[in-house]
């Protein structure tokens, strides 16, 4: 029910909406809750576990019952608190938990039998037979109990992420935040304001109370408009710092455009990191329920959420309302709703001592032992010094106190320390490195004390900055002290509800102590009070309060469990930010990309890069087809590959062949200039790192190449040997992969299709097996280096890549001329599959040297990498499993990479396996299939016969073990 | 015989613009790495300095004839359409023209897109000073050109992901009004 001339709304803008499908209005500067409040709508959801029925709870985001789900389709967006969604035109706010509907919610049965279903019972129910828990109990489980559901569909808003800086973070902007901002951005600090809210004020923003003779709205508008104007100071609103980490660092939410209606490009959220000098940390407190008989009904509400919905949104959320609290504070309530016309129809107060005076019943030394009312608070029972009696009513507002807002203090570990005199925890100075708290959040339960607390610790902050600060003068504020002496729950027949949003009442937790589950920690655990999504909020101290009591502890000896990050639910979209569809990674595409695009070929990832996987002609309707073909073309006339994924690296400097020598196991300082050599890297360890070629440039100028997986590892690699290893080294390094577009040119036609864009041709004489040198190509500088990955008489090169493109397409024109053309992946990996070339299929990571038949190749004439513990024990032992080509016994029968091999009449288990296959194609030059695979003992094994066995797909294939050079073994056609 | 035709890294992609913000192609004729070898840091800046440039101290760059040499990282500088003097001996000259794409971004929302990219505080950056840091998950080379205009360099391949990102971002951030 609206209440007249009340609230910071904007009674001009109506805004409809839909709930459950029906219609609703409210007006600018309503809350989905308030709004709904507003029209008398009291049950908004059904609890977790036992579908109890629940109405709004709180007036923030720590609300445990409204959970929501916003919008429709792909765009809903599951769990959002009704009391942060703002309205807007056209919002679709769906209840949860519940079928058919609200009122009417079949699950409830839950609820009648809950007698069974207290906690403990799955794991004492559940525990046999033991494969029915995931296949059966768990999913029926899953589906009775739990809040909304996401969509199941690719999410198609924006999310953003973002980095910010400053020297003081101030979290939380209400007075004690405002006057923290306001001191150090005086003193000259760059400053952030946060609140999560849709403007600045906090607590003041539901409250009567003036500052400075005005009303708290107002002075914090002014506030808020001063910082506005100061150029060192963001004011960060619908911002929830959501998490401290290491380094002054902290993540906060920002709600960007879920409040609107959708706009193109506009993110729904944005994920911040901020970067602090300074935190102050305003987060305030947050009210606590009393656990009495069926606290949970649809109009029990927290007594600040109460006068919230009042003061700020003009909203009476009952017609006779009662309230029941332990202190102080919950007064106000009372004389507000009185000052604003609405019916009090009883205050409550536990303290015999309570001093309250008003135009309203009061029971002190009172409590409500219980309520009544189905979908909504109807009466309750109130047992006081005068006796027993039931009061007519649908709001009850209730406050067992204010628990600070510690949170945040807890995410590096931090515990809060036990305050008595507010009976609440505080936070441990100094729990988060940079992070102070004040006001509320530190125990400061006055307007004035925290406007005071908030300047003192700003003022500290800026000066240990080195700033100097002048205090602002405080403000004139509500100074009234806070009694309390706490009540956390009553005794009385029927559940006494703790956690809200987990379904977790008193008797739980003396079930926990009875089951020995005693220390605050397996109490939640066992009881799941304090978990999820609501970390604890409304529950953490009345829950442990409760089992201190019930253990026969006081309240600092049970000690409180800590709250985790994120402070307020995030969804993995936002974190992700950008970084989905094509912003998960880079692309990395060659300068060949669009012409190998153009002729229809398939491209694969490759690390990061895009490669061609075969070029499909007409009439081809496989890729084996075109592999087959483009085998064919290479080994009869020439093929045209783009090879510049392949890591490069310049390496220059007096000492660059001895750096060689360390990194290679082969010795690279005898290379000739104009010659290339094959290279193995070892790691430490001793097993391989990578392969690849290093050319001779110059006498103290080399070019090293890396496979395309490889190269960022090798480069580190090198600058590891260079700054740690062997700093003695006088050599530089530097990656060039990006400034050259190199081609293989492959093919008893290769020579013939260079000489028609090199400018002076070249021959045997001139350009040898292995030979590299410069070279002039279409009136570019470029490079060239005889070698073959193929058996093929073959060279690669390279031009600067803006002249890829071009020269690529140059490439392709002649070979064609030729009958040659492209090829792609697949044949490039048959060529070296028929020739027995490696690649990180077989250099895995857990093969060495030895493994592939190179051992002959670490030079014991010098030390490099990896020699020492190549030769350790077991790793030069002739049972090792081995590379060995593999060759099936009927040709066209498959061999598939990953299987096993047994030896034939062994039963396919551990225990008898003899290795495993790395690399398998069908070899059109051989008309068969073959593989490459590790075999224990594998080389003097060869004629051999053995089982592959792929238990994955099915495949069994009697195989003959055979060299691993498929093709050409004496290399006649390398060398032209 | 046919010569070769070069193109940009950012030739068809650039340049592209929303609210404030603009990203276009910055030209550049000779990008080359200078690493000096040992012990002649000293020598190298002399030389840099004979020639009207100079070493610039981490994060910074050098404007001088012709060009500027930028910080690129640990001993590293890379010189941009500067005449280079001959250093050969003193430390190792690579070409790196075609290795990287250069682009500017330009306009009042500057730093703010480069905000929700970079994560470094660029506001910190005085006109010429530079960055090695990260632009989304690229390795970059970022320099402040000017009051509301950097220099963004990332490896030539990335450029289309590098002008995805940044558009994106700019995007975003004109969609805030």
């Amino acid at each position: 029910m609206r209440v007249a001339d009340k609230g910071l709304i904007d009674r001009t803008r109506k805004i409809a909406f839909t709930f459950d499908g029906k219609r609703v209005e409210g007006f600018a500067g309503d809350t989905v809750a308030s709004a709904l409040l507003a029209n008398d709508i009291r049950l908004v959801g059904r609890s977790f576990k036992y579908h109890r029925p629940r109405g709004i709870l709180t007036a923030g985001s720590e609300e445990p019952n409204a959970l929501m789900t916003i919008g429709t389709g792909a765009q809903a967006d599951p769990n959002v608190r009704a009391t942060t969604q703002e309205l807007y035109d056209g919002l679709t706010v769906t209840s949860q938990n519940r079928w058919p509907s609200l009122a009417r919610d079949v699950m409830s049965v839950n609820d009648l039998i809950s007698p069974f279903l207290g906690a403990g019972f799955y794991y004492k129910t559940f525990m046999w037979p033991a494969p029915w828990w995931e296949k059966l109990y768990e999913p029926i489980i899953r589906r009775a109990a739990g809040l909304g559901a996401l969509s199941g569909k690719t999410n198609p808003d924006d999310y953003e992420r973002a980095f910010a800086f400053c020297d003081v973070l101030v979290i939380g902007g209400g007075p004690t935040g405002l006057m923290a901002a306001l001191t150090a951005a005086r003193a000259g600090a760059d400053v952030i304001l946060a609140d999560e809210d849709t403007r600045m004020g906090g607590r003041l923003l539901a409250e009567t109370e003036t500052i400075a003779g005005q009303p708290g709205a107002v002075w914090a508008e002014s506030i808020e408009a001063e910082l506005a104007q100061m150029p060192n100071v963001r004011l960060m609103t619908r911002t929830t710092i959501t998490g401290a980490y290491d380094g002054g660092t902290f993540s906060a939410l920002e709600k960007v455009g879920h409040h609107q209606p959708r706009q193109p490009h506009l993110p729904l959220e944005c994920f911040w990191r901020i970067v602090a000098k300074r935190a102050i940390l305003c987060a305030g407190a947050l009210e606590r329920p009393i656990a009495f008989a069926n606290n949970d009904r649809p109009g029990i509400m927290t007594a600040g959420a109460v006068r919230a919905y009042l003061n700020r949104w003009g909203v009476a959320p009952g017609k006779e309302v009662t309230i029941f609290g332990t202190n102080d504070d919950a007064h106000r309530t009372a004389r507000d709703m009185v000052a604003a016309g609405v019916k009090v129809a009883g205050l409550i107060d536990s303290r015999d001592d309570a001093q309250v005076s008003g135009d309203f019943p009061v029971y002190t030394g009172g409590r409500v032992i219980q309520t009544a009312g189905r979908l909504g608070l109807e009466n309750i029972t109130v047992q006081h010094s005068g006796g027993q009696r039931i009061i007519r009513t649908d709001c009850l507002a209730m406050s067992g106190g204010w628990n600070p807002t510690v949170h945040l203090t807890c995410h590096m570990n931090g515990r809060p320390q036990w305050r008595e005199d507010i009976a609440s925890f505080v936070p441990t100075p100094g729990a988060i490195p940079g992070l102070t708290a004040a006001g509320a959040c530190n125990g400061q339960f006055t307007t004035a004390a925290c406007l005071a607390d908030g300047a003192r610790v700003a003022g500290d902050a800026a000066a240990d900055l080195g700033l100097s600060v002048t205090k602002p003068d405080l403000p004139k504020a509500d100074d009234t002290p806070y009694r309390i002496t706490p009540l956390w729950h009553v005794e009385g027949k029927g559940r006494k509800w703790l956690d809200f949003q987990n379904d977790v009442h008193v008797k739980d937790i003396k079930m926990a102590v009875q089951e020995n589950f005693r220390s605050v920690e397996h109490m939640k655990r066992y009881t799941t009070q304090g978990m999820a999504t609501d970390q604890g909020k409304n529950s953490n101290v009345a829950a442990l309060a409760v089992l201190a009591d019930v253990s026969g502890r006081g309240i600092p000896e049970t000690g409180t469990t800590t709250f985790r990050p994120p402070y307020v639910p995030v969804s993995v979209a936002a974190i992700g930010g950008p970084a989905q569809g094509k912003g998960f990674a880079p692309e990395r595409y060659t300068t060949s990309h669009k012409a190998s695009v153009e002729r229809g070929a398939p491209m694969i990832e490759a690390g990061l890069w895009y490669r061609p996987s075969y070029f499909p002609k007409p009439g081809e309707s496989t890729w084996r087809e075109a592999c087959d073909r483009e085998v064919g073309m290479v080994r009869s006339t020439v093929g045209i590959c783009d090879v510049s994924t392949l890591g490069k690296i310049d390496i220059q400097g007096p000492d660059a062949a001895k750096l060689l020598d360390f990194v290679y196991t082969g010795t690279m300082s005898t290379l000739p200039v104009g010659k290339v050599r094959y290279g193995l890297m070892l790691r430490e360890d001793g097993h391989v790192l990578d392969d690849g070629t290093t050319a001779r440039l110059g006498d103290s100028h080399y070019v090293m190449t890396t496979t395309t997986a490889a190269a960022g590892l090798v480069m580190r690699h090198l600058e590891h040997t260079l700054q740690v290893l062997r700093p003695d080294l006088d050599a530089q390094v530097m990656s060039v992969t990006e400034q050259w577009a190199q081609f293989s040119v492959v093919g008893p036609k290769s020579r013939d299709l260079l000489n028609g864009v090199l400018e002076t041709p070249i021959d045997d004489a001139t350009f040898p097996y292995m030979g590299c040198g410069a070279v002039g190509v279409s009136g570019v500088p470029g490079r060239l280096f005889r070698i073959s990955f193929s058996g093929e008489h073959a060279y690669e090169v390279a031009v600067p890549s803006r002249y890829g493109e071009s020269l690529y397409r140059l490439l392709l024109a002649q070979a064609e001329v030729l009958g040659g053309g492209p090829y792609g992946m697949e044949a490039l990996n048959v060529l070296r599959i028929e020739k027995g070339f490696i690649t990180h299929a077989e250099i895995h990571g857990r093969t060495t040297a030895y493994d592939i038949g190179m051992d002959r190749m670490v030079s014991l004439k010098k030390d490099c990498i990896g020699q020492t513990m190549s030769r350790r024990e077991g790793l030069l032992e002739a049972d090792r499993e081995r590379l060995v080509g593999l060759r099936p016994v009927t040709a066209t029968e498959p061999l598939t990479a990953g299987s096993h091999l047994y030896t034939t009449c062994t039963d396919p288990v551990r225990a008898n396996d003899q290795g495993y296959v790395t690399s398998v194609c069908w070899s059109p030059t051989l008309n068969s299939y073959i593989g490459l695979g590790f075999l224990k003992n594998g080389p003097d094994r060869l004629g051999q016969k053995i089982m592959l066995i792929d238990q994955m797909r099915g495949v069994r294939t009697l195989c003959e073990v055979v060299s691993p050079v498929f093709f050409d073994p004496d290399g006649g056609r390398l060398r032209g | 015989m046919a010569k070769l035709i070069a193109l940009t890294p950012g030739a068809g992609l650039l340049p592209v613009s929303a609210g404030s913000v603009t990203l276009s192609e910055i030209s550049a004729d000779r990008l080359t790495s200078v690493a000096p070898f040992k012990g002649q840091d000293k020598a190298v800046g002399a030389a840099l300095k004979k020639a009207g440039l100079g070493w610039p101290k981490p994060g910074q760059s050098v404007t001088g004839k012709g060009g500027e040499v930028v910080w690129f990282g640990m001993g590293k500088a890379l010189s941009i359409d500067a005449d280079l003097p001959d250093l050969s001996g003193l430390a190792a000259v690579t070409d790196q023209t075609d290795g990287w794409a250069l682009v500017q971004i330009d306009g009042a929302g500057a730093l703010d897109v480069l905000a929700r990219l970079v994560p470094v505080d660029l506001r910190a950056l005085g006109t010429g000073g530079t960055v090695r840091s990260l632009i989304g998950h690229m390795t970059a080379s970022i320099t402040r050109t000017g009051d509301q205009t950097f220099r963004l360099m990332v490896m030539r391949s990335m450029t289309q992901t590098l002008v995805h990102e940044v558009h994106e971002a700019m995007e975003h951030l004109a969609a805030r009004g």
